[in-house]
């Protein structure tokens, strides 16, 4: 794909396909990182979350996204019409004026992703899923079984958080949804990617609905809906433990499709496991860092510095001798000596923790400074 | 003025809420800010020329620890100490009966009586002044906060006269802030005092039941051979005119727990400044007031302080911080560890970036002479009251850890951190 396509050249070829994101709101469930930054922004592996989406889309032929949105963030489109050039694709803005559920949003957006001179099938994906977004398989298969749509599933460890999915081993028919089982029914759930056919906007209306109640249940009723399971790693990382648990997926995916990109040791800094370091990154003397962890652009590592599975943000600070195992450090942000911050912690932009403080399961909201200890989880304001 | 100087310093019955620290080291002999407990009553006696002779009397075995330890006493002070066994529990009044023809060798006027868990300015020159105006017998006292006070010996003090005109150990209800200090200044009349009380428990009688009633109703000692000073002889020496209380206003505080011994080094530390300036280190990666002995090895790049002790051999690696904390002699703390409000153990070992820390016991500044002790290790719920950690002789921490407000017993590995917990 030629970086220098021009814009208006993009809608207009015959074959591309395109693609639906459901973006959504606030992304609350991460707070207090996204009272900063638009959730699609939030850097996922030193990458905004929706980069990685959109950069899989294309890679699978789609040279149209649309995001659905329920408000309209001046950074997000700034931020995605620049990518958009850089990529040479074509982003579109679909905004909600009031909440239209998860099926509402793609029938809004109908005249974007099919009219009379493109019937092709089109992408539907979930901005807080991560994974390996086998889009191009998902297409093969989608074209195989020939109906109208299909989804992803993923294999969980606790099924009855989401929605579970009972259908044909062999073929993927799909025979029903149960949402959060009483009993143990499968142990498949619904990854939120979906491929379907335009003849699907039939079954919907601009109006706020349900695409897991009102309009699957039918598809599955006529055999029109089938699915592919995620072979690879899948999480939602909507709030910040899952955040966390995909990111480990994540370096582990990594460390088998492209092993060049991880952190190796160096002098004076010892590694474990699947590390991702930033090249404007710093990291001190005798420190021992991962396994798991993120470092984003700029960060400073402090000298004897230990951490475990942690994101740090671009521009934070973690000064000498401190102890950190998942948490996620907030841009800008500083960690004081001698500090101990575990147990999902996740500081928000430019916080300031002084020396010799414990954090345990604390989420602090920004340009906060910590000068006391918070031993049990809490939310400091 | 011809005086001598007693120190009761207990048993290993005694002190129990100083385990585990008094597990295998008698708790007299307890380094505070360096030197062991007791020598600090030493010192001040040993300012006082006209004391000829401090006796210590307890009932631990004269172990070698404590025999080294006299030596050194002597040898640094030049005066004769010795150490008297007492074999059965005789209480605080009965055993200095016991050993009265020791402490009358050389017809001392007076003596000191001291507790060794009793740790102030011992005003032991202004306490024999005042005796030559108020005799025979002075008790220091200090004023502690009205909730506090029933913990101690309470005494109602005639503000004029300075006479104890009232006394009750441990009342159910409040009856002075005045509080008995544990420290006094005793005629050799004394002897006669108690061997009076001893003679009529002894000697049947027909006021017997109505004595033995009044003991039992005043719960003191069980049994005929246990005298209490605070219990038997200073309710009966209140109102006789012969009892005075001399008050302090300055330093005071009780060593019960762990909690306190940490408070209390931490005001040793800070008078050092004044009376030992030489012992407070100086590096530049000590803040504060910090004593380190000549024999621990610390990383330049470890940061130490303020209100530190560090003991003998005691090895301390990179970028570790150590904050009003005491470490005792051979422990071991590993690289980037983090020590806080703690008392770590002989020869204990800290694992790499683990987190030691307790709860600082904290004394109301407001509040004159308000103790740092919380009398009972659990609270009403149930819930192990936040106080300083502690780690008995030989405990091993692995690495990045955390144990928070807890007590551990010695020669324990452990695998994981814990708060809140007593780990046995």
């Amino acid at each position: 794909m030629s970086p220098n396509k021009s814009f208006s050249l993009s809608n207009t070829s015959i074959g591309t396909m395109k693609a639906l994101i459901l973006v959504g709101g606030y992304g609350t469930r991460l707070r207090p990182l996204t009272l900063n930054v638009p959730k699609p922004l939030v850097e996922f592996g030193n990458k905004p979350i929706m980069l990685h989406q959109v950069e899989a889309l294309v890679e699978a032929g789609v040279e149209t996204v649309v995001l659905a949105v329920s408000y309209m963030s001046d950074i997000l489109e700034k931020e995605m019409n620049q990518h958009a050039k850089r990529l040479g694709i074509k982003i579109v803005f679909s905004q909600e004026d009031e909440p239209l559920g998860t099926a509402g949003p793609i029938a809004l957006a109908k005249k974007h992703l099919s009219d009379e001179k493109c019937d092709k099938p089109f992408f539907v994906l979930n901005s807080d899923v991560i994974s390996d977004y086998p889009f191009s398989k998902l297409l093969e298969f989608h074209k195989g079984h020939g109906k109208e749509g299909t989804i992803c599933v993923a294999k969980v460890e606790e099924p009855s958080k989401y929605g579970v999915v009972v259908y044909e081993g062999d073929t993927g028919r799909i025979h029903r949804f149960v949402e959060k089982p009483q009993e143990f029914v499968s142990n498949k759930i619904n990854a939120g990617m979906y491929i379907f056919n335009p003849s699907i906007f039939k079954r919907m209306k601009p109006e706020p609905m349900s695409i897991e109640r009102e309009v699957f249940p039918y598809m599955a009723e006529e055999s029109e809906l089938y699915c592919m399971e995620l072979k690879d790693f899948w999480m939602d990382i909507g709030q910040p433990k899952d955040f966390l648990k995909g990111m480990c997926m994540y370096l582990t995916s990594l460390k088998k499709k492209s092993p060049e990109k991880l952190y190796k040791e160096s002098n004076g800094v010892t590694i474990v496991g699947n590390v991702l370091v930033d090249e404007t990154a710093r990291i001190g003397k005798n420190c021992k860092i991962g396994p798991n962890v993120v470092l984003g652009p700029n960060v400073v590592i402090e000298d004897g510095v230990r951490i475990k599975r942690s994101t740090v943000m671009r521009e934070a600070t973690i000064k000498s001798h401190s102890w950190l195992e998942s948490c996620i450090i907030g841009w800008e942000s500083t960690v004081g000596q001698w500090a101990r911050v575990e147990n999902v912690t996740v500081l928000g932009q430019d916080v300031n923790v002084k020396d010799e403080i414990y954090l345990n399961g604390v989420r602090i909201l920004p340009h906060k400074s910590i000068s006391t200890s918070v031993p049990e989880p809490q939310i400091i304001m | 003025m011809k005086l001598k100087a007693v120190i009761l310093v207990g048993g290993p019955q005694k002190g129990t809420r100083f385990r585990p620290l008094s597990l295998d080291t008698p708790k007299p002999l307890f380094p505070i800010a360096g030197f062991p407990l007791v020598h600090h009553h030493i010192e001040a006696c040993s300012k006082i020329p006209e004391i000829s002779e401090i006796l210590l009397i307890g009932f631990f075995q004269p172990t070698d620890a404590i025999k080294r330890f006299l030596k050194r006493e002597r040898q640094a002070h030049n005066k004769p100490i010795s150490y008297l066994q007492e074999y059965t529990m005789l209480g605080t009044a009965g055993c200095i009966y016991h050993f009265r023809d020791v402490i009358m060798n050389g017809e001392p006027d007076a003596f000191f009586l001291m507790f060794s868990d009793v740790f102030c300015e011992y005003p032991l020159k202004q306490m024999m002044k005042f005796k030559e105006k108020f005799m025979p017998y002075v008790m220091m006292t200090v004023e502690v906060p009205k909730d506090q006070s029933q913990h101690y010996g309470c005494a109602g003090i005639n503000p004029t006269t300075h006479e104890v005109v009232h006394y009750i150990e441990k009342p159910d209800s409040f009856v002075s802030r005045d509080i008995n200090a544990g420290v006094y200044l005793l005629s050799t009349e004394i002897f006669q005092n108690i061997s009076s009380l001893f003679q009529r428990r002894l000697r049947p009688s027909v006021s017997v039941e109505e004595d033995l009633f009044k003991l039992a109703e005043q719960g003191s000692s069980i049994g005929a051979s246990r005298i209490s000073l605070e219990n038997d002889l200073l309710p009966i020496m209140a109102a006789t005119g012969k009892l005075f209380a001399y008050q302090s206003s300055n330093f005071w505080l009780n060593i019960k727990s762990a909690g306190s011994a940490l408070y209390a080094n931490r005001a040793i530390l800070e008078s050092y400044k004044t009376t030992h300036p030489e012992r407070l280190g100086g590096l530049s990666n000590y803040r504060g007031n910090v004593f380190v002995h000549p024999t621990a090895e610390i990383d330049p790049t470890a940061v130490i302080g303020p209100d530190v002790t560090i003991g003998a051999g005691v090895i301390i690696g990179r970028g570790v911080r150590v904050k009003n904390a005491m470490v005792l002699d051979g422990a071991i703390l590993k690289d980037h560890c983090c020590i806080l409000h703690s008392i770590i153990g002989w020869h204990c070992v800290v694992g790499e970036w683990s987190r030691v820390e307790g709860t600082p016991t904290e004394i109301n500044p407001n509040a004159p002479h308000a103790t740092t002790d919380n009398f009972y290790l659990f609270d009403d719920a149930g819930r192990l009251r936040p106080s300083i950690t502690t780690l008995g002789r030989d405990v091993t921490l692995p690495p990045e850890i955390h144990i928070r407000n807890s007590i551990v017993m010695p020669h324990k590995d452990l695998s994981r951190g814990f708060k809140n917990q007593i780990l046995m």
